[in-house]
């Protein structure tokens, strides 16, 4: 059987909101996101849980939407790319590091990099270039080769962080 | 201002997820297209049953193409080319089909989840043909991909300078190489999008296309549907998440998308997944080089001939590709004599366009490839081969002999390759560099440097236009018929604008790539739109500027030598008479209606200027790069790599830093990971990011940047292109740094990719042909002593 017309009805909090959503057992978060909520700041770029741009943070953890069915996120909580602007639009600080170094091009993959790099600066706000490189690693971008945007993580890690020559 | 580090303005919406990529678009009552696929490469289509999908839940309509025969004529020839055979190329195949992956039927549905649900129950009968993966087998195919042709030819040609026989015959000393380099998929990370709806009170098609090329677009579609092109209008959204290439293709999915929501009288979308980008999305395939190469005991060359066979894939639409590479191998050398040559085979696998080089990657390779080979015959440092046979700077404009893929003779307009290549050896220390290589090799290491150098033609016409304005708010709009995908436009445009005009740049706003704003324009490919539109704008500029002041000048009764833009406003120098800019352009703009402007003022302040190259630019690149291979694994390490670019004149120079360190990343994947892999018949192998790599910020290492700029005399801003500079020099630089590596091992590569495996299989041969060489001589020696 490759339909499914059962629905289900869940809360969860979506960028510190309670939303109520209703969908289908194979409804992707992804999906629920970018269509019923309409933050199409999620991006997808495989839907096969290889290049990290559809991932938001579930419980303060990065996550794949891609992976993630809507049904299993009774309760939980969601962060997307955007929660992270600051009052009246303004940009975090690692929003603006990112426009500084010119770490992003497109911008498809960006939201999914900064994703992950706002869990490890709140787990560790001062990280070495080893630790940004292993955060991100799950990410590909295919515009930046990444220097820029390690440069951007490690400008609000310190700004004295060690660069590697 | 041009040459200033100006931050992207497109990055406030990026950053905070309100990008608006198409799939992001809010179109009320929008249905989905999902799209059936072959399955197989080379069988010819007995029938279609899509009963069973049409009465799906959620279907909208299935269609094929016996239910629209209407648009499903033959594709005009993109780009004709005397030696391309005319092959045949539909919306929807109608007999046969030609490689896994292609559009066979398509579903509309109410959801993406219900249209692909409604694709698996359509069921499509097949009578499966020998197929080939591989030019070697399309020699033989029994039954031809495009039958009408009698073969699997695609294009045949040869061009020449000098006596290439006479050099071979008479030089001291001659090399005879097989190249062979694969390269992969543009994968961008938004995949191919359009959406579009039938506007019924304006009779206008509007499709929002994620196109490198939307006025290309809008002429196939125009022609297909039999309607005027102003009856179509795409736009490809300011956001665009990458390009590379495949994105200047045209696919049946643009022709169909906007066709069938005319049809059904509703928004339809479509958007490629990734597997989809792997099977259809244009994408680049095997060259198999065989070159020989005649020069003197000093390294210096006098003659190459290149005999190159390439892959197409099943359709092709233009000789791009082999045109590009051909020419690029002669590169920043001087050579007296070059015979290039390709023959382009038909395969059944999805068609071979342009990713990100363009073949040029393929040239450098292979030019660079006998640069080494050169050197190690005659014990020299490649380095200084190199050295040896570039075209000195005071040669320029300097003619190669043959003709560019632009048609126009290849004639590099300025450059500097030797100063570019010293820069680059004083930023990595190079004689510093082969001495540490030395001392790493008596530690036990196998470490290597490599050099790549390498000139690009860019800028390639035909034109590129803008229209610029002053609103009547102040500011000023800048209309560009090419399309971003993650470039920055609205930011350069923005900075040339305002730099001719004498306007502050925050004032300018850039619009890109809709046709329904610019009558006319070519696209975003080839490293192209800064050299065609960059000036277009600059002239639009200072067009306006001057009606700008000649109004002013009319109604402050002042000359307009004496006038200049200040605070917003223009004002008369040294004194404080002014009049806002925003009132001058009321003035020309709006008027009073009925009333007689004043004597000497100019109507609009908006000018539309087109540029056209007298031909493509030359841009130039030396990458140096040290390496250490593991010879257990197979693991490259990369020590260090400078990479310095010639681009001309930079407008921005952060901008372009980005453009070389991303092509820089997208060779290194060319390099040693990605790699498009298909049966001996055709059926891709490779089809999801799990069996194809593609690095990561963990394999990309730190790259250091140089620059030069010689400015080109081709046009008044002296801009050349960048977008591909970074890619094209990479495969040959890491294959030569290690191949210096592995020369302990005595191991020769002619080939690109590298996997990790590939290199373990070439160490392990290297070392078991040395053992057994050793052991010959073993008994050779017992056998002297024991007199035999
Ligand atoms: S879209 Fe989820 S990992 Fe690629
Ligand atoms: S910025 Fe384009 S993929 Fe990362």
């Amino acid at each position: 059987m490759t339909t499914s017309t059962t629905t289900h009805t869940i809360d969860l909090t979506v960028n510190g909101i309670p939303r109520q959503v209703t969908v289908e057992p194979r409804t992707l978060l992804a999906d629920t996101l970018r269509t019923q909520l309409r933050l199409t700041g999620t991006h997808l770029g495989c839907e096969h849980g290889v290049c990290g741009a559809c991932t938001v943070l579930v419980d303060g953890e990065p996550a794949r939407s891609c992976l993630l069915f809507t049904v299993s996120l009774v309760g939980r909580s969601v962060e997307t790319v955007e929660s992270l602007e600051e009052p009246g639009g303004r940009l975090n600080p690692l929003q603006q590091s990112f426009q500084d170094h010119h770490g992003l091009q497109c911008g498809f993959c960006t939201p999914g990099i900064l994703m992950s790099l706002t869990a490890l600066l709140r787990d560790e706000p001062h990280p070495d270039e080893g630790r940004v490189r292993d955060q991100v690693q799950g990410h590909i971008c295919r515009c930046t080769g990444y220097q820029q945007l390690v440069d951007a993580a490690l400008a609000v890690s310190d700004e004295d962080a060690e660069v590697a020559p | 201002m041009i040459g200033q580090s100006t931050k992207r303005r497109e990055d406030l919406r990026l950053l905070r997820g309100r990008g608006q990529y198409v799939d992001d678009l809010d179109l009320p009552g929008v249905a989905s297209m999902a799209v059936v696929r072959s399955t197989q490469p080379h069988a010819r289509i007995l029938g279609i049953d899509t009963a069973e999908a049409a009465a799906a839940p959620g279907v909208v309509g299935v269609f094929t193409a016996a239910d629209l025969a209407e648009i499903n004529q033959p594709w005009p020839v993109h780009l004709s080319n005397a030696a391309l055979r005319p092959n045949e190329q539909r919306t929807l195949p109608v007999d046969k089909v030609r490689y896994v992956g292609e559009l066979v039927a398509v579903v509309v549905a109410e959801t993406r989840y219900q249209a692909e649900d409604a694709c698996e129950l359509v069921a499509v009968d097949y009578e499966p043909l020998p197929g080939s993966g591989h030019l070697s087998v399309s020699r033989d195919l029994p039954v031809p991909i495009h039958e009408d042709l009698g073969d699997n030819v695609a294009a045949h040609a040869v061009q020449t300078t000098g006596d290439v026989d006479a050099a071979l015959a008479g030089a001291p000393r001659v090399l005879r190489e097989t190249f062979s380099i694969n390269r992969g998929g543009g994968h961008s990370m938004e995949g191919r999008a359009v959406a579009a709806r039938y506007d019924r009170a304006l009779g206008q098609f509007l499709v929002w296309d994620a196109t490198q090329v939307p006025h290309q677009a809008r002429a196939l579609m125009a022609e297909l549907y039999g309607v005027p092109q102003d009856r179509v209008r795409v736009i490809a959204p300011p956001d665009v998440g990458g390009g590379f290439g495949p994105k200047a293709g045209k696919y049946p999915e643009e022709i169909l998308v906007p066709w069938l929501a005319k049809l059904l009288d509703r928004p339809v979308k479509f958007v490629e997944d990734r597997y989809e980008h792997f099977v259809s999305c244009t994408q680049e395939h095997l060259q198999l080089h065989r070159v020989e190469v005649a020069y003197d005991d000093d390294g210096m060359l006098l003659g190459l001939r290149d005999v190159f066979e390439h892959d197409t894939g099943a359709y092709a639409s233009s000789l791009i590709v082999p045109l590009i590479a051909g020419t690029t191998v002669p590169g920043p050398y001087r050579i007296p004599a070059l015979h290039i040559e390709f023959t382009s085979w038909f395969t059944n696998k999805v068609p071979s366009s342009a990713v990100r080089g363009a073949g040029r990657p393929q040239g450098v390779f292979v030019m660079e490839r006998v640069m080494d080979r050169i050197a190690d015959d005659l014990g020299l440092d490649p380095a200084e081969v190199r050295a040896r046979n570039l075209i000195p700077a005071d040669a320029f404009p300097y003619p190669v002999g043959l003709t560019f893929r632009d048609g126009s003779p290849l004639t590099y307009d300025s450059g500097n390759y030797p100063g570019l290549l010293e820069k680059g050896m004083a930023e990595i220390d190079y004689a510093g560099q082969r001495e540490r290589q030395a001392q790493r090799r008596r530690e036990g290491a196998l470490r290597g440097i490599g050099v790549s150098v390498a000139v690009e033609g860019v800028g390639l016409g035909p034109f590129e236009g803008a229209t610029v304005r002053m609103e009547s708010t102040g500011r000023v709009t800048v209309v560009l018929g090419a399309p971003p995908q993650g470039q920055g436009f609205e930011t350069t445009y923005a900075q040339i604008c305002a730099d001719a005009l004498g306007v502050d740049q925050d004032t300018v706003d850039v619009v890109t790539g809709d046709t329904g704003t610019i009558a006319y324009g070519v696209g975003t490919f080839a490293s192209r739109v800064m050299a065609t539109a960059g000036p277009a704008t600059a002239a639009g500029a200072r067009e306006v500027r001057d009606k700008l002041f000649r109004s002013v000048a009319a109604v402050l009764e002042a000359s307009p030598e004496d006038l200049e833009i200040r605070d917003g406003a223009v004002a008369v120098r040294g004194t404080d008479v002014a009049m806002p800019l925003a009132q001058a352009a009321r003035m020309s703009n709006v008027g009073a209606p009925g009333v007689t402007m004043p004597a000497g003022t100019v109507a609009g302040l908006t000018a539309t200027a087109y540029f056209n190259p007298a031909s493509a630019g030359y841009s130039s690149s030396v990458q140096i790069c040290v390496v250490e291979v593991d010879a257990e694994t197979g693991e490259v390490e990369i020590v260090d790599w400078v990479v310095g670019h010639d681009c001309g004149t930079v407008i921005n120079p952060l901008l372009v830093e980005g453009q070389v360190l991303g092509g820089v990343a997208h060779g290194l994947s060319n390099a040693l990971y990605e790699e498009s892999l298909y049966t001996d018949e055709g059926v891709p192998v490779t089809t999801s990011f799990l069996d194809y790599p593609i690095p990561s910020a963990r394999e990309l290492p730190r790259i250091r940047l140089y620059d030069q700029q010689t400015p080109s005399p081709l046009n008044p801003l002296g801009v050349k292109g960048a977008g591909e500079a970074g890619t094209l020099g990479v495969p040959a630089v890491i294959v030569s740094a290690v191949e210096d590596a592995l020369r302990p091992h005595g191991v020769r590569i002619d080939t690109c990719p590298l996997s990790p495996g590939l290199l373990g299989d070439l160490i392990s041969d290297a070392q078991t042909d040395a053992q057994n060489e050793a052991r010959t001589e073993a008994r050779t020696d017992t056998a002297a002593t024991a007199g035999i």
